[in-house]
């Protein structure tokens, strides 16, 4: 397979594990990538050299750790191309920043019969937020159904803007079909409606360059620990005016500017959102991860993974029984499939048994399974580490699950 | 046949397995032979859902002897479903209760009986015990 980037494997130490005897050919990375050795490298060094508290401390080390957490952020703004450093917050990851987002959001916008848009193909980290947002809010969720293939119906999307559509928050990519779905359609829909859009590119920054301002995102979450960074971290972007609006969720400790006990004032952009001591040398571990995927290039990867899933789909339509599930016309590397009538559960731990790591069951998605009236899935989802010849392991072991309970 | 002859057995039936491909192998079947589920106690009551897989499970007891029907959606799950009757199926609510289980970590399938598995087992073995415990508050 032509290789448009270097060789990562040898970055990654966990690659070298032998599991049950069989060396490790490891498909969950959707669920988290692993960690190149200079991100491991990265936070022990914080830990090692620079620990102390940001922001606060006037001696040497609490400085070098500010320097080093702000550059953090720098490197996640130059990444999704945001205006300024104080746009990026960050969060424990996409899920967090979700919350902090209904939360903060919920309370400067939402008022009694809005509507929030999702779709049906969100993880519940983008359901359950928003579900006991509206709850609290008394505003009501609208869900753009999907077809069969696995997209959204965008005729469907544009009945259910209104003037009450406060928001719409969709996935990028789908994590239990690999969809990518069409952004900049969607952002210019609503948009026109004169609604703002939160996008959760949890599973797109890994495989797609996210670019907020040619995009014109509104709000724009991700993890760290998909994009090869340590895990309890992640990303909420918003627009300056918009964050500068809403209401921080979190009170403590940095985010404030005076406290009395009448009264709080709040501290500026993005320390608002940023409540107590953060995830320090995650953020820096961040940062270093974001400096792996931009030294590889986002579109190198990009076309690698998509070689890699054009080469599995392939290989995975030969199985006897296979079928995907999740065949929209654009995707990122992640297949989700079922082989006749075997238990996801039964596939995942005959696979496991050979040393390949799949991911079963609702993938956190269930409406999707319900849409599809199946329990769960396989999944294997494939990353800027994984090669042509595992792909070839894995289907050697679905095929020979596949005898086994034939 | 007591509970520890019947676990002494299945120990003995699983050393004859070298290869883990052949222990599965043997899951499955037992999973495919274990008696159909009547289909009347598929009710929401008697399901233990795991996040993985599900496991049916229904009790009764007759003559003071407590007897289990099991299923799951997943084989090798429905495998040790059985298992798990066959050990405990037809004794008395005390020798159910003072059971001890440590068989399935000599067979070499611990590992899916750990929480973190969440395919319906570790509910499922905890609802046998249940179950015997109130078949033997009922007796007295």
């Amino acid at each position: 397979m032509p290789l448009n980037i270097p060789n990562t494997r040898e970055q990654f130490p966990i690659l070298e594990s032998v599991i049950y005897g069989k060396p490790l050919a490891y498909f969950d990375n959707a669920a988290t990538t692993h960690k190149p050795r200079r991100v491991i490298n990265k936070v022990d060094e914080v830990y090692k050299k620079l620990n102390s508290n940001i922001h606060r401390g006037v001696h040497y080390l609490s400085n070098q750790a500010t320097i080093a957490y702000e550059e953090a952020r720098n490197k996640v703004q130059l990444f999704i191309n945001a205006a300024y450093s104080h746009e990026i917050i960050f969060t424990s990851g996409a899920t967090g920043a979700i919350n902090l987002l209904a939360n903060s959001f919920g309370e400067s916008y939402i008022k009694p019969g809005d509507e929030i848009i999702i779709s049906a193909m969100e993880h519940h980290s983008n359901i359950v937020p928003w579900q006991m947002m509206c709850k609290r809010r008394k505003a009501i969720l609208k869900v753009i159904p999907i077809n069969e293939k696995g997209e959204l119906i965008l005729d469907e999307f544009e009945k259910l803007l209104s003037p009450k559509t406060k928001l719409v928050a969709v996935s990028y990519v789908s994590n239990a079909l690999g969809t990518i779905n069409p952004i900049a359609e969607l952002t210019q829909k609503t948009h026109a409606n004169g609604s703002l859009i939160m996008v959760d590119a949890a599973q797109a920054v890994q495989h797609i360059k996210v670019d907020v301002q040619a995009l014109d995102l509104d709000f724009m979450v991700f993890s760290g620990h998909k994009l090869y960074g340590p895990t309890g971290t992640g990303v909420l972007y918003g627009k300056e005016q918009l964050l500068n609006e809403m209401e921080p969720w979190q009170g403590g400790g940095e985010m404030i500017k005076t406290v009395t006990f009448e009264e709080t004032t709040y501290n500026e952009l993005p320390f608002k959102f940023e409540a107590g001591t953060p995830n320090i040398a995650g953020c820096i571990g961040l940062g270093e991860a974001i400096n792996f995927v931009s030294e590889l290039g986002i579109e190198n990867i990009q076309s690698y993974e998509d070689e890699l899933l054009n080469y599995a789909t392939e290989e995975f339509l030969k199985i006897p029984g296979l079928r995907i599930i999740g065949t929209a016309d654009k995707k990122a590397s992640v297949i989700s499939f079922l082989v006749g009538n075997i238990h996801p559960f039964d596939m995942g731990t005959m696979l496991d048994k050979m040393g390949l790591a799949v991911r079963t069951g609702h993938h956190c998605a269930q409406p999707i399974m319900d849409f599809f009236s199946i329990p769960g899935t396989v999944r294997a989802s494939f990353a800027v580490y994984n090669t042509k010849d595992e792909i070839d392991r894995l289907v050697q072991g679905i095929n020979k699950v596949a005898q086994l309970f034939g | 046949m007591t509970i520890k002859e019947i676990q002494n057995e299945i120990v003995e039936e699983f050393r004859s397995f070298d290869e883990w491909m052949d222990k599965y192998a043997y899951l499955i079947e037992l999973g495919n032979d274990l008696e159909p589920f009547d289909n009347q106690y598929r009710v929401e009551q008697n399901v233990l859902d795991g996040c993985q897989s599900k496991v049916w499970l229904h009790a009764w007891i007759k003559d003071g002897k407590v007897y289990y029907m099991g299923d799951s959606d997943a084989i090798i799950v429905k495998g040790i479903v059985a298992l798990m009757i066959r050990a405990l199926s037809g004794q008395s609510p005390q020798d159910i209760i003072d059971s001890d289980l440590s068989f399935i970590d000599q067979i070499g399938l611990k590992e899916h009986l750990s929480p973190t598995r969440s395919n319906g087992l570790v509910a499922m073995i905890k609802q046998m015990r249940l179950f015997a415990i109130a078949f033997k508050a009922l007796q007295v």
